[in-house]
């Protein structure tokens, strides 16, 4: 991997969302907005504390993976992506530099909603808010890193749209959040299991619960990151130099 | 660079049947030949993105494609491909670094193609004609041995077209070898060497003037006509 092509692609993703501010707005606001929203549909800080976590993990997680995956297919349709692929860059790093891009909006993003909850919507949390907005950010990632690998199997932006529903919201049905994944059927807490949101979910909660992490917490952080990163390798590979 | 016995199929299609031909460094070879015969899937083969059947296509003594070319080919796709959300000083910085061309390399290119007062535009507001400027002017960018540059002259006005050939030449007399495709035959009289296509064959690989002689026509739409006609009776 070559550090300088992912920033360089960074740089240039990072100056492309400059020249659109309302979408930085939407991108940065959103996330905070719906857990302001969410505070005065549950009306008591006590329900909203006991599922806000979860939603500081759920809400840039779609956000992000919508944005990726318009994005990247954009790259894909247009002749850029043909372009650059007769030059220098190598596949991750161009997927390495989308991912450093839109871990910095992300890490804003993440950054906004906590301070709100926290500070105005009386979040109240036992761990260590910094861990918190890490795992966040970390979950953010990985929204950005399977926006990038489904980008691979749309070929028009409607195509990547209807990604969301089947990629992000079974994985919000199942996280834990509407009903606790102990007392799914079988099969669906198998899948629940699968699915690297739940282990986001419960990353977040542990954290907000208690200051004390223990082994399943590593354990649950090692997962997110890791299926972050496949998916980083999975978008890699769909990627080709030569095409029909 | 050597093409042999190139074959690629598109879906169920077979685009370029059999093709085989060489092109000297340093010249200036057009690629002609209507809409739909295989000029850009030749091209892309060229660049290494295109799916091979089977052939072989060498570019300065390498496989198309692999990876000691990837800075030494410069390539402007037929539907310009610039980032519309940059200016164009921002699209071309961002490629000249993934080139590792020098910093002065973007004001140098801006100005070859004539783009110097629309340097801070977004791209996606460009005209045409501008936009096909600034597509031809990443390509220029960091010392490219081979440009392949599909149709760069469509929708320019003729002042802008003389300039851009007269470019071609200079460079193609500082050693570079430039493949240009273009579906008008006036422009076929500017190239050194003319390769004509149609329906995924190659119907001459020849000089103008060869061609004309060859033919007995004055021009070249006219040579092209009776190269056609003669296969048709041929077959």
């Amino acid at each position: 991997m070559n550090i300088t092509f992912a920033l360089a692609t960074a740089h240039r993703i990072l100056t492309q969302l400059r020249h659109d501010r309302r979408t930085v707005a939407m991108m940065v606001l959103v996330p905070s907005l719906l857990m302001i929203l969410l505070r005065y549909v549950f009306n008591t800080e006590q329900a909203f504390s006991a599922a806000a976590p979860a939603l500081l993990a759920v809400f840039p997680f779609a956000i992000m993976f919508i944005v990726t995956s318009i994005t990247t297919l954009r790259e894909r349709t247009t002749a850029t992506l043909e372009r650059l692929m007769t030059m220098p860059i190598g596949k991750f790093d161009l997927l390495a530099g989308y991912a450093i891009a839109f871990g910095v909006v992300a890490v804003l993003q993440v950054a906004v909603a906590t301070a709100i909850s926290l500070t105005w919507l009386g979040l109240e949390i036992d761990g260590s808010v910094l861990l918190l907005v890490l795992i966040a950010m970390l979950d953010a990632l990985l929204g950005t890193a399977l926006g990038l690998f489904v980008s691979a199997f749309a070929r028009t932006e409607f195509q990547a749209v209807q990604f969301m529903p089947l990629i992000v919201m079974p994985q919000i049905l199942l996280c834990g959040l509407f009903a606790p994944r102990e007392s799914m059927t079988p099969v669906l807490e198998w899948l629940s299991n699968v699915m690297p949101l739940s282990y986001a979910v419960e990353t977040l909660e542990s954290v907000t619960r208690s200051n004390e992490l223990d082994g399943t917490f590593a354990r649950d952080l090692v997962i997110v990151a890791g299926s972050g990163l496949l998916a980083l390798i999975l978008g890699a590979a769909t990627l080709r130099r030569r095409t029909p | 660079m050597v093409v042999e016995n190139l074959r690629v199929r598109r879906g169920t299609r077979m685009v370029l049947h059999d093709l085989s031909f060489e092109v000297p460094r340093g010249s200036v070879t057009g690629l002609l030949g209507p809409s739909g015969c295989g000029k850009t899937t030749l091209m892309r083969s060229v660049v290494g993105v295109q799916i091979v059947e089977s052939g072989t296509v060498t570019v300065l003594g390498h496989p198309a494609g692999s990876a000691p070319l990837r800075d030494k080919i410069g390539y402007a796709t037929q539907s310009p491909s610039v980032y519309a959300d940059l200016t164009v000083n921002e699209a071309l910085r961002y490629f000249a670094s993934i080139l590792r061309a020098p910093a002065g390399d973007v004001a140098r290119v801006v100005a070859e193609v004539g783009l110097g007062t629309h340097a801070d535009h977004v791209v996606g507001q460009l005209s045409g004609g501008q936009l096909t400027r600034a597509s031809l002017a990443v390509a220029l960018l960091g010392k490219p041995e081979l440009l392949v540059l599909d149709e760069p002259t469509v929708g320019l006005d003729p002042v802008l077209r003389e300039d851009l050939w007269a470019l071609f030449h200079r460079l193609a007399d500082r050693g570079v070898t430039l493949l240009v495709s273009s579906h008008v035959m006036d422009e076929a009289a500017r190239c050194q060497r003319l390769l004509l296509m149609r329906e995924g064959r190659i119907l001459a690989d020849d000089t103008p003037d060869a061609l004309r002689t060859s033919t007995g026509a004055d021009d070249l739409e006219q040579a092209f006509l009776s190269l056609v006609r003669r296969q048709e009776t041929l077959a």
